[in-house]
């Protein structure tokens, strides 16, 4: 079975490696600031007892105050799987750091989520939109959007 | 008694059309135009209703059945749907190669049929530089599949022909080849002499010539696993893709004229043509051809198509040498036995060409792959 | 005396023959040799997530039916296992191992358009794919008699299935059962050791063990890598860890392999499909649930092995009868992220194989 690893459990261990980089943590899964997010994700992959080498999916959640991030790490050495969030406060432009440099299956699903939410992602290679074509505007998977 | 003397000898002796049948130059001229043009037609109309059948019984379904019964009238009935269709003409295109095109490429498939005896001394001019001529008339089709990819302004069809155009000259080499064997051993060029030459099939003789010619053909008509020039998943429909309507007709044409003169070539060069015993010397021919066309197409269902790289590695690399030692061995039989060549000849030749195809498989690499970009 | 060549972009699809639904790829050429490619999707997106948000909980089943519409039942069942984790619904022993059975079945099914399409895309004309066709028909007969459609079932139920088999129904599948080994060897047969398929396929779009890990693959692709992963066995879900069965693997992660894998896949659905239904209880098929599912406050994730991949439904809920969000992780569009990797410096033809073994559905790519 694929233990989900407890959300409380690794936000102790990133305090303090990270401090004041976790906002809160519950079981399920952990909310990280998105300026520590990068570091927080290359130390989930890197760290030899964690080795989160699998990125199962990212996706993003309109809750009319903020975007919420998900992102979905699994380690298929020692079979476990964290829940990582992130939260963006801006409507307007909302960016968040790209973790193409660590998972490349980030690359087709960050776009998707510029395309459907508007979300941009600071060092993806190639933020263009996926389904939508290039004039479009707006951003359809937003709660606002009609 | 040697194959060939004998084989002289019984063709002397069997009803013989005089060669000017049936009295006068253009008497003769206008009857077997008129054959040929007849047959031409009618056995391409068989050959693709044959296709399409037997495509489908071997694909665990029914072919087309029905138009007419059985699905008799289908080509009929596609004769008649290509010919109502519009014509449709690319605007940036170069309209009068476009037009063109499929003019060069289909009058020589339909100009070989001018030395394919029916029977013996049945032929529209009996060339004693028969194969010769055959050969260097087909080679001018490829030029009109070249000029269609051209005027399609359309890279796909340009992708197309230009596959087409080097696959069909690299195969023009082992196929002249394998038919300089057959020439060797009939001694003499004209395809009437050649079918008399006979008594016992060259395939016997010749079996790695034929096996080296019926390849190198499939590869100059395409057909799978040539057929890469057409290749559907591919580039769409290659050379043809921007034809419509009657163009598009001659085309289909041309592709199954050219396989009725490869099957025809065939059965004249390796099957001893219209020679048998009981039946009518036509009726022989047309069994014959039918038997090389459902094995041209039986092996179109059965296996896939390989890439260009890999065409023409396959006729440079394997064919190309194969065919120089086949006629090398030739030569040597045909000097050691200056008298003719004697019944046993049959084995040795079965042995050699089974000895020469697994040394080559097992040292032949099709090479090509990944290029640094 | 160098002659000046340059390159050309030549626009693979969205129309075309081959490449399996509407994609389009951008390539460019250099004579024959493919130098660059870019995807361009979006052409089937019709915003399958934002109308589930429309629709209530049960409502959605058949918006998913159309994600990856050559396996309807995988999509059913990774939804339902969704929502029955959000609303905490025990579902009845019949009803796992019916899922389990029909999943199966729709893996052979599925796994037999997608070997007999890259065969289609190599060039052997229609034969491989008709034949598979005709074996994919006894499949979909099956699936008729129990739900009435072909194509795009509806047969999960939050809770349960739909509706009982019928009478029919197992006589039936015993008879495919046990026929079914000896089509698949029958294909091998014909196709295993050929030649040209070797030369075609063997060393050609080659996806390394590392990238493949990398780029979240999953399924037949991921497998045909080498590497050993998957869902049934690795996070199992309804009842599979009662079932005995392998993993095929690959060692390089060409084109022959992933449709090695595949093919021995097959094999292992039908044994599977067997200890199925000798352990088949009797029971209720669906657990009573209110007809208007109202989740608490909360958020799943479930994931299935489905016959491209893995796929995995996110749902949200705001304790209405409507998700708050359903997100879709679609394995095809995941599975592509590295063609242009793989396609790079091979042949158009080579470019057009490649994208075959891959074996993906517009449907869920564009969603």
């Amino acid at each position: 079975m694929t233990v989900a690893l407890s959300g409380q459990e690794i936000a102790d261990k990133l305090d303090k490696q990270f401090p004041g980089g976790i906002v809160e943590s519950s079981q399920d899964s952990l909310v990280v600031n998105s300026e520590f997010l990068l570091m927080v994700a290359t130390f989930l992959k890197d760290t030899p007892d964690l080795d989160f080498n699998y990125l199962t999916a990212i996706t993003a959640v309109d809750y009319y105050d903020y975007f919420e991030v998900v992102y979905r790490l699994t380690s298929m050495e020692h079979n476990h799987s964290l829940v990582v969030k992130t939260r963006c406060y801006e409507r307007a432009n909302p960016t968040l750091p790209s973790v193409v440099s660590l998972w490349r299956g980030a690359d087709f699903q960050e776009r998707e989520i510029y395309d459907l939410m508007g979300i941009s992602f600071d060092g993806h290679p190639n933020l263009k939109r996926l389904f939508l074509w290039q004039g479009f505007k707006g951003h359809p998977l937003r709660r606002d959007y009609w | 008694m040697t194959i060939v003397e004998t084989s002289l000898g019984l063709g002397g002796r069997l009803a013989a059309l005089p060669p000017d049948w049936p009295g006068g130059y253009w008497w003769h001229w206008l009857v077997f135009v008129v054959i040929i043009l007849i047959f031409v037609v009618v056995m391409v109309m068989a050959f693709i209703y044959m296709e399409r059948r037997g495509l489908g019984r071997l694909q665990a379904r029914l072919g087309p059945n029905r138009a007419g019964p059985f699905g008799i009238l289908q080509p009929v009935a596609d004769a008649i749907k290509v010919l109502l269709k519009e014509d449709i003409i690319p605007a940036k295109g170069d309209k009068l190669v476009h037009w063109l095109a499929p003019v060069v490429a289909f009058v020589p498939a339909l100009m070989i049929f001018a030395v394919i005896p029916f029977q013996d001394g049945a032929l529209l001019v009996d060339l004693n530089i028969g194969i010769l001529y055959i050969v260097a008339i087909s080679s001018v089709a490829a030029l009109g599949v070249f000029m269609a990819g051209w005027a399609s302004n359309n890279k796909f069809s340009l992708l197309g022909a230009m596959r087409d155009v080097a696959q069909v000259v690299s195969y023009e080499i082992p196929l002249i080849l394998s038919i300089a064997g057959v020439v060797l051993v009939a001694g003499s060029l004209s395809m009437n002499k050649i079918v008399e030459a006979q008594s016992v099939p060259f395939i016997l003789l010749q079996p790695l010539g034929f096996l080296i010619f019926f390849m190198a053909a499939c590869a100059e008509v395409n057909r799978t696993p040539f057929d890469l020039l057409e290749a559907e998943s591919e580039i769409v429909a290659g050379f043809h893709t921007e034809y419509s309507g009657m163009k598009f007709a001659l085309f289909y044409l041309v592709e199954y004229t050219e396989v009725l003169a490869l099957s025809a070539i065939i059965t004249t060069l390796f099957l001893s043509g219209w020679r048998g015993p009981l039946l009518p010397p036509f009726l022989w021919f047309l069994i014959k051809v039918v038997a090389v066309f459902f094995l041209i197409f039986w092996v179109r269902s059965t296996i896939p198509r390989l890439r260009i790289d890999q065409v023409m590695a396959f006729a440079w690399k394997c064919l190309l040498p194969l065919a120089l030692i086949n006629l090398f061995i030739t030569g040597l039989e045909i000097v050691a036995l200056p008298d003719g060549l004697p019944w046993f000849l049959i084995f040795v030749n079965i042995a050699i060409m089974a000895v020469l195809i697994l040394l080559w498989s097992r040292f032949f690499r099709l090479g090509g792959g990944r290029v640094e970009v | 005396m160098a002659i000046k060549t340059e390159p050309f972009v030549l626009n693979l699809g969205p129309v075309h023959p081959s490449t399996h639904g509407v994609f389009r790829m951008r390539t460019t050429l250099d004579g024959e040799v493919v130098v660059d490619m870019e995807p361009v999707f979006g052409y089937l997106h019709r915003g399958i997530e934002k109308l589930a948000e429309e629709r209530t909980y049960t409502g959605v089943i058949p918006l998913t039916d159309r994600l990856d519409y050559l396996a309807s039942m995988s999509n059913n069942l990774a939804y339902v296992l969704a929502v029955e984790k959000l609303a905490g619904t025990t579902v009845p022993e019949r009803a796992e191992y019916l899922r389990v059975i029909m999943a199966e079945l729709q893996r052979i099914a599925s796994h037999l358009i997608a070997v007999g399409a890259f065969l289609n895309d190599c060039g052997a004309f229609m034969t491989p794919i008709l034949y598979m066709i005709r074996e994919r028909e006894k499949i979909l007969d099956l699936f008729d008699m129990v739900c009435g459609q072909r194509l795009t079932y509806n047969y999960m139920r939050v809770g349960g299935v739909s509706h009982d088999i019928p009478d029919e129904f197992l006589p039936a599948l015993d008879k495919f059962v046990r026929r079914m080994p000896g089509f698949i060897d029958e294909y091998d047969r014909l196709l295993e050791k050929n030649e040209i398929l070797l030369v075609r396929a063997k060393g050609v779009g080659i996806l390394p063990k590392e990238l493949a890990i990398n780029i979240s693959a999953g399924g037949p692709v991921l497998r045909g890598s080498g590497v050993k992963w998957d869902i049934r066995k690795a996070d199992p879900y309804s009842v599979y860890d009662r079932f005995e069965f392998d993993i095929p693997t690959g060692t390089v992660g060409d084109c022959y392999d992933r449709y090695r894998v595949r093919i021995e896949e097959m094999r292992q659905s039908v044994r599977i499909i067997k200890q199925a239904m000798e352990q088949l209880p009797l029971g209720a098929v669906k657990s009573e649930v209110p007809h208007l599912i109202r989740p608490p406050v909360g958020e799943a994730y479930a994931h299935i092995e489905a016959p491209k991949g893995e796929l995995g439904f996110y749902l949200v809920s705001d304790n209405s009868i409507a998700p708050y969000r359903c997100a879709i992780r679609a394995p095809s569009l995941i599975n592509l992220t590295a063609l242009r990797d793989m396609v790079r410096g091979w042949k158009v033809a080579d470019a057009i194989a490649t994208f075959g073994s891959i074996d993906i559905c517009m449907g869920e790519v564009d969603r």
